[in-house]
């Protein structure tokens, strides 16, 4: 108990100060624990709750889609209000045309600007297009569908499917190209310096070495992306507009999934609310074909990687 | 003489040759990387042009209207008077209701992911929420109009409004139609929730479990720990991840549409029909009759255009820093 010297440790005893504090701890640890108790269950219940919509939206579709579904909805035409039966024919086709469209566009674009950006990492452009293409991805899609009529078909004075797609492949060039450079970027530098040592040119190097060696993934993002604007709705409002007739015209407006879907929805008939539920089915099943290629492309990625 | 005049020659040659070949790869590399830079010009100009076309179609609109345009509540295409405000104020609000039903949600469902949950859990439930984003906007309008309107007008509308007795509050009044605001929100919620999740669990998850361990060490609950070192590790990423979803939320289009009543009008009751700026131009676009009209529309789409702009490059901003920050830590 020599606490007249000064350079001396402290005493090992607590203070009174730290005894009522642990003593303090000790008697709240129980309301502690039962609060962490309650608030680990409020997670569990949010989580439980942000799943739940999805199971209800896909039970009703399978519910209420499927029965309208037949033979008849994917090779008839539309009908008239009070004509029984029909499909939607021309609409599947259409979304099929709009895709290739967009992809047509949005592909090449996409991908030569995510190979700048890979290649050109760090340079104040890279960055400029980088960060332009995150904020164009996320403007509304409506937006991005009156910019194409103002453009493509204020101009001509008539819809188009041409406009539609156009619109839909915008969509799809800042979602290709982020893919593309993060695909670039994984393949390893070495084989393209293996490739430049080899005497290539650089721009074989890029294009059939580099660019080869990241396809799976490319192809993996393109597919994400073409699910993403398969159900575009909003930007095909004022361009492909829609057609009750049968048209493979680029120069014609042309009928969409989407846009049936829409329009069947909010018409007064029963009849043509079970054909929304069932384009609505069709277009959620085209959607997941789409997901599923693109993750069987990814895992033969992961596979020839693994091989490697 | 000959000798070194005859390999000067072949040397020549040969030189001659590798700087053809030289010359033909720089011509290629040229081309490839003048192509490469043209496409990745392609989306600024994009931007620009978008920016540009929209602009000068509605610069007549704000350029007689002024300011007025965002604050006059006055839709009248026969009279030619246009007034946005009414549209703002749906957008605003109904934006709000949607982040504030599905930032706790996403913020839950993340945190349950990256502390809670078994590792086999993990990527199923995580899938499930991330395919929620897959939905195109105009299933989730077609579920919303023949499932979640009947829901709401029978047992929740009423229930809010005279079991809980939240009528006095003003934003639970009126007739239960069930088009409405609330019924805009709801459905934004569930479509902005991804978004938010996704964002948010990639951010938990790389906070580094040294913050978890120090803590839990220190005598802290697992809610302690969460609450006091992982949330506050991961703030910044999370609010950058709700921006980006209010990103989404302001600029959908077709669900709102087909759920919010689209009448312009300024109403406080959460019950009551209302407008945003992607429904009115939806509902407009392809029927305005005059230049007017069109000009107003147009003006609205700039409007709209400038505030996603806005609100997706603070997102952006707010995500790069914390990725670059966590980064810089590991690294």
């Amino acid at each position: 108990m020599s606490t007249m010297t000064p350079p001396i440790a402290p005493p090992l005893r607590p203070t009174l100060r730290q005894r009522a504090f642990s003593e303090r701890t000790v008697r709240t640890l129980k309301r502690r624990r039962i609060v962490s108790g309650i608030m680990l269950a409020v997670l569990i219940c949010a989580a439980v709750l942000a799943v739940l919509p999805l199971i209800f939206i896909f039970g009703h579709l399978l519910e209420l889609g499927i029965g309208s579904l037949s033979w008849d909805f994917f090779t008839k035409m539309p009908q008239p209000v009070g004509e029984a039966g029909g499909g939607l024919a021309n609409a599947i086709v259409g979304t099929l045309i709009l895709i290739g469209i967009a992809s047509a566009l949005g592909l090449p674009v996409g991908v030569g600007a995510g190979l700048y950006l890979a290649e050109q990492k760090g340079t104040k452009l890279a960055n400029t297009v980088r960060f332009l293409s995150d904020v164009l991805n996320g403007l509304p899609s409506i937006v991005m569908g009156i910019f194409a009529w103002q453009f493509l078909v204020r101009p001509v004075g008539h819809f188009s499917a041409l406009a539609g797609g156009v619109a839909l492949g915008a969509m799809m060039i800042p979602m290709v190209a982020r893919t593309t450079e993060e695909m670039v970027g994984i393949v390893p530098v070495s084989l393209r310096e293996a490739a430049l040592a080899l005497g290539y040119t650089r721009w074989r190097t890029s294009l059939s070495v580099v660019l080869r060696t990241a396809s799976a993934g490319i192809v993996t993002g393109a597919l994400v992306a073409i699910a993403r604007i398969a159900g575009e709705t909003a930007p095909l409002l004022f361009t492909a507009f829609g057609n009750q007739f049968w048209s493979l015209s680029l120069k014609q407006p042309i009928a969409a999934l989407p846009l049936q879907v829409f329009s069947y929805a909010i018409s007064p008939y029963d009849a043509w609310h079970s054909l929304a539920w069932a384009g609505a089915l069709v277009l959620i099943a085209l959607i997941f074909i789409i997901s599923l290629i693109a993750r069987f492309a990814t895992r033969a990625r992961f596979s020839t990687g693994g091989g490697d | 003489m000959t000798a070194p005049d005859g390999r000067a020659v072949v040397e020549a040659r040969e030189g001659d040759g590798a700087a053809l070949r030289i010359h033909g790869a720089a011509i290629g590399d040229r081309i490839y990387s003048s192509a490469i830079t043209f496409f990745a010009l392609c989306v600024p100009l994009l931007l620009l042009a978008i920016a540009w076309e929209i602009g000068v179609a509605g610069w007549p609109t704000l350029h007689k209207f002024g300011f007025g345009f965002l604050t006059s509540s006055e839709w009248d295409p026969v009279k030619g008077e246009f007034g946005a405000a009414p549209a703002i104020y749906g957008t605003i609000v109904s934006s709000i209701i949607a982040l504030v039903l599905a930032t706790p949600l996403a913020i839950g469902v993340s945190l349950f992911l990256s502390e809670l949950a078994p590792r086999w859990l993990r990527q199923p439930v995580g899938f499930l929420v991330d395919l929620l984003a897959a939905i195109p906007s105009v299933v989730y309008g077609l579920w919303g109009i023949f499932v979640l309107l009947p829901v709401l007008r029978d047992p929740v509308m009423p229930f809010l409004r005279d079991t809980l007795h939240l009528g006095k509050t003003g934003l639970f009044t009126g007739p239960a139609y069930g088009p409405s605001m609330l019924a805009a929100g709801i459905i934004l919620a569930i479509m902005v929730l991804p978004y938010i999740a996704s964002v948010s669990r990639e951010v938990l998850l790389a906070v580094p479990r040294s913050q978890r361990e120090a803590a839990l060490a220190l005598g802290a609950t697992r809610w302690e720990a969460i609450w006091g070192a992982v949330l506050p590790y991961a703030r910044s990423g999370i609010v950058g991840g709700v921006i980006l979803g209010l990103g989404r939320a302001l600029g959908e289009t077709m669900a709102v549409t087909m759920l919010i009543g689209n009448r312009p009008e300024i109403a406080a009751s959460l019950f009551a029909p209302g407008y945003t700026m992607a429904s009115l131009l939806a509902n407009e676009f392809s029927e305005a009759s005059s230049d007017a009209h069109l000009s107003a529309l147009m003006a609205v789409a700039f409007v709209l255009f400038v505030i996603t702009l806005i609100v997706n490059a603070i997102a952006r901003w707010l995500v790069w820093q914390v990725s670059r920050n966590s980064s810089g830590k590991t690294a």
